[in-house]
C-alpha cells in the first residue's frame, strides 16, 4: 500500500476549506434514490458554484483523445506525426515508448485538464474570482469575473490565464490565453501553440445539470476554430461528496515505469 | 525471451471479445487483446498508487519453476468505483487472476479479474464501467 501526501501550499486551500465547510449556496441538488419524476429546480441566476462531475465519466476521461478537432496547420502536424508519442489515440505507441510529458508528472495544463481525466471539480466563488478546484492533480485554476481585459501579453502558464464574465444570467463565459505550450491538448498527443485562445461556456440548465462547451482557437497549429468539448454534461453532486486525492507522484511514475511500461515495451 | 507464459495451471486460453476498458493513461498497446490467462498464485505485492495500481504475484508451474508476474488496473479513484481498496490484497494472499499478458512474453499484463479465496471477484479491466 502507497499513501502519499503532497506537499503542496495552495493559496486557496484555506477558501477551499471554508467553501467545504459551508455547504452549496444553493439549494441541495436530488439525492440519490428520489423518485425519477421528481424535477430538479430552476437554475438559480449567475451561479455556476458548487461541486460537478461529468454525467457520462468515460467521457469526461476521454482516454482517446478529443472526438473530432480542425484540420492541422503544416505546423501542427509536424508536432502531432513525428514529435509526440501518445500511449492513446490514432497514433498511439507502446506504452514504453510514450514520450507524453504527463508520465513524468508534469502538469497535464490547460485545457488538458478539461479534455482528459475530466472528474470532479469545485467552482468556489469569491468576491472576484471563480476558483475551480480539480480533483485530477489536485490543481486549481483562478478565473477573474472582476471586469478586467485579459493582458495583451500574458506570461506562459500551465493552466493559462483566464478572465470571464456572465453571457446571460445562466451562461458564465471564460476566455483562456497563455498556456505553455509543452503541455499537450489531450491524451492522442494533439497538440497546441502559445498562439491558442480557448473559450469555455459554462451553462446552467437547471438547479443540478449543467453543459460545459470547449472551443479551440490556435490557428498556429488548426486550420479554424474548433469545439473540443460540445455541451458536455455536467451533473450537481452533494456539497458534502468526498473528492479523492489523484496526485501524480514522481516516485510512483518511475515505480510503474520499472515495473510495467519498460517490460511490455522490450 | 520467454515465448510460452509459465504457471497455466488451468490451461486456459481465452480469446475474449474486447471488453470496455477502465480508463487509462495509455490503450492496450503492447498488451495481447485476443488473449487471455488464467492463474492461480500467491500475492507478493499490492500497490495502490497512480497512475496504475498494480498486482505482483507469484505462480508456480507444473515443473515448480516459479514466475514473477506484474499486472496493472486503472488508478484509485477509477477502482473505487467497483469495490477496490488499497487492503484489498495482502502478501499471502491465494487468488486466481485473469490477465490479458504483454506480447513480448514477459510476466506482465493487464488484470482483467481476480477471484479471491472467499470467493468475491474484483472486476478490473473486464465488465462494464461502474
Amino acid at each position: 500500500m502507497r499513501m502519499r501526501t503532497v506537499g503542496q501550499v495552495m493559496g486557496a486551500a484555506a477558501v477551499l476549506l471554508l467553501c467545504l465547510g459551508q455547504g452549496a449556496r444553493t439549494a441541495p441538488p436530488q439525492q440519490p434514490g428520489a423518485k425519477k419524476t421528481q424535477k430538479p429546480a430552476p437554475a438559480p441566476r449567475r451561479d455556476i458554484s458548487g461541486i460537478w462531475d461529468v454525467a457520462n465519466m468515460l467521457e469526461g476521461i476521454s482516454p482517446a483523445g478529443v472526438k473530432t478537432h480542425a484540420p492541422f496547420t503544416a505546423l501542427g502536424a509536424n508536432i502531432a506525426n513525428n514529435v509526440y508519442k501518445p500511449g492513446d489515440g490514432p497514433r498511439k505507441v507502446p506504452i514504453g515508448l510514450v514520450n507524453d510529458p504527463l508520465d513524468s508528472c508534469d502538469p497535464a495544463g490547460f485545457p488538458r485538464n478539461l479534455l482528459f481525466e475530466l472528474r470532479l471539480f469545485q467552482i468556489v466563488p469569491t468576491s472576484n474570482q471563480y476558483l475551480i478546484l480539480y480533483q485530477y492533480q489536485q490543481v486549481w485554476r483562478v478565473i477573474w469575473k472582476d471586469g478586467r481585459e485579459m493582458p495583451k501579453d500574458p506570461d506562459p502558464r500551465w493552466y493559462g490565464y483566464s478572465v470571464g464574465k456572465w453571457a446571460d444570467d445562466y451562461t458564465f463565459v471564460v476566455e483562456t490565453a497563455g498556456m505553455d505550450d509543452r503541455t499537450w491538448l489531450d491524451n492522442a498527443g494533439d497538440p497546441h501553440s502559445d498562439a491558442m485562445h480557448v473559450e469555455e461556456r459554462y451553462h446552467r440548465i437547471d438547479h443540478d445539470n449543467m453543459e460545459l462547451t470547449v472551443k479551440i482557437d490556435d490557428p498556429k497549429f488548426y486550420t479554424e476554430p474548433w469545439l473540443a468539448r460540445d455541451k458536455l454534461h455536467l451533473i450537481l453532486r452533494p456539497a458534502n461528496t468526498e473528492v479523492m486525492e489523484m496526485i501524480c507522484a514522481p516516485t510512483e511514475a518511475e515505480e510503474y515505469k520499472k515495473t510495467m511500461a519498460n517490460p511490455v515495451s522490450q | 525471451m520467454r515465448k510460452n507464459v509459465l504457471g497455466v495451471l488451468f490451461g486456459a486460453i481465452v480469446l475474449l471479445a474486447a471488453a470496455i476498458p477502465l480508463p487509462a493513461h495509455h490503450g492496450a498497446a503492447g498488451f495481447d487483446v485476443g488473449k487471455q490467462l488464467v492463474m492461480k498464485g500467491t500475492v507478493t505485492e499490492w500497490q495502490w498508487a497512480n497512475p496504475h495500481c498494480f498486482l505482483k504475484f507469484d505462480t508456480t508451474d507444473d515443473k515448480g519453476e516459479v514466475m514473477h508476474w506484474a499486472a496493472e488496473v486503472s488508478n484509485p479513484v477509477s477502482m473505487t468505483k467497483r469495490g477496490w481498496t488499497r487492503h484489498s490484497f495482502n502478501a499471502g494472499d491465494q487468488v486466481t487472476v485473469t490477465v490479458r499478458p504483454a506480447k513480448n512474453g514477459i510476466p506482465v499484463g493487464q488484470l482483467m479479474k481476480v477471484a479471491l479465496a472467499d470467493g468475491q471477484t474484483l472486476i478490473g479491466f473486464d465488465g462494464p464501467i461502474p
